[in-house]
């Protein structure tokens, strides 16, 4: 088990998420990457995507909308210029987001754009389980 | 009690923001740092090579009665502006807010290029900021100015605002301590240093309209509510003043009266 790492998530309004955590996955620009403890110092710029935090057995995920990373010894500082969590959206919202990420997904030329759309697909769709699970149908 | 609670929400919204903007200014400072000297820096860090055009952005309440806010910020403003025409420069004025506007259009009737009205907008939120960042951007792509120069008040605590002037283009780079220095040496950068950069500069801009709104609005709240404390106390020693001379003149009257009545009796 390496070293935890603190990870913060910041936008402009407010400080989103602060924590530790065992690892963290961001979308760089040149594709998504996992930090973990002990990481070589690294900025990069972000993609619109999903960072997901694993710490020991709980998983989040944000959805983030460009923005750059700042990987330093003190830790990940995510700075996104949007920031939300799966609570932050409605269920028609993501519904309708991953109609997008579908046509993104038939839309994609090569390889490249197909995981990028195939990634945020998923993280939608995950969006969308993590909410029909938090508000039982019923209501 | 009302502008309390409001200054609280204000002052919430703006120390919320602090992380982000403290962030990128750390961030960039860092990087700026070896870029400012360098010929090919991007034109938001190192300047057009001209200083001719300036473009003042003045940031305001939209509301009055909150004291000496809303002219302590134009006064600023009015003599930076002076000061710039003296020295046969071409100055351009766009307004955030309409008590600004106000006193600016009366001075600079035809510097004012612009007013941008944010008095439909409740809780001022970073898309606020970020469509008056990326007029100003345009702008300065369209070569419409030099420099940039934006003006708000800084929030220091309930009774003192303190009005500032903060050069936005081209960015002011802090030298960084040497202790930072020593950590930023080993960075890796993805996809390079310069893309980065030249990612980040426009961000900024946004970001510190967005913190200089915020600061603004907390400010307001302050002043407006140290304005209305100074406005009941005023009124109280009003009251009190009258009182005492309504007294004075009703006990003035009766003995007049009392005298009258006197002095008639007597002569009978």
């Amino acid at each position: 088990m390496s070293e935890a790492i603190k990870v913060e998530i910041v936008s402009p309004e407010q400080l989103v998420f602060s924590q530790d955590a065992s690892s963290v996955t961001v979308p760089g620009v040149e594709g998504y990457f996992t930090v973990m403890g002990e990481h070589a110092p690294l900025m990069s710029i972000l993609k619109h995507g999903f960072v997901t935090v694993q710490a020991d057995k709980d998983t989040k995920s944000f959805y983030v909308g460009g923005g750059f990373v700042d990987v330093s010894p003190k830790g990940v500082s995510i700075l996104a210029e949007v920031a939300k969590t799966s609570a932050d959206f409605s269920e028609e919202q993501i519904q309708e987001e991953i109609k997008i990420a579908k046509e993104q997904l038939q839309k994609a030329k090569d390889a490249d754009e197909t995981s990028v759309a195939q990634a945020i697909l998923d993280g939608f769709s995950n969006f969308a389980d993590e909410v029909k699970n938090m508000r039982p149908s019923g209501f | 009690m009302v502008a309390s609670a409001k200054l609280r929400k204000a002052q919430e919204a703006a120390e919320s923001s602090r992380p982000y903007a403290v962030r990128m200014g750390t961030v960039l400072n860092g990087l700026g740092a070896a870029y400012a000297d360098r010929e090919d820096a991007p034109k938001l860090l190192g300047g057009t090579g001209n200083d001719k055009i300036h473009l003042l952005i003045v940031a305001t309440a939209e509301r009055g009665l909150c004291g000496g806010f809303n002219s302590s910020i134009a006064r600023l403003a009015r003599d930076h502006a002076n000061k710039l025409i003296s020295e046969g420069k071409t100055v351009k004025i766009i307004t955030i807010g309409k008590k600004g506007n106000d006193i600016l259009k009366r001075l600079f009737p035809d510097n004012i290029i612009e007013n941008i009205s944010l008095r439909d907008v409740k809780r001022i939120g970073y898309s606020d900021a970020l469509s008056i960042g990326q007029k100003v951007l345009d702008m300065f792509d369209n070569e419409e100015f030099d420099v940039a120069t934006l003006f708000f008040s800084q929030f220091k605590s309930i009774i003192s605002q303190i009005p500032t002037a903060h050069q936005l283009i081209p960015a002011k780079i802090e030298a960084s301590k040497t202790e930072e220095k020593a950590q930023v040496v080993s960075y890796d950068y993805e996809p390079d240093e310069a893309t980065i950069l030249a990612d980040l500069l426009p961000k900024n801009i946004s970001v510190q309209i967005f913190s200089a709104l915020l600061e603004n609005a907390a400010g307001e709240m302050g002043a407006k509510m140290s304005a209305m404390d100074n406005a009941s106390r005023a009124a109280g020693d009003m009251i009190d003043a009258l009182t005492l001379s309504y007294n004075r003149q009703r006990q003035a009257q009766i003995t007049k009266e009392l005298i009258e009545i006197i002095s008639g009796a007597e002569a009978l």
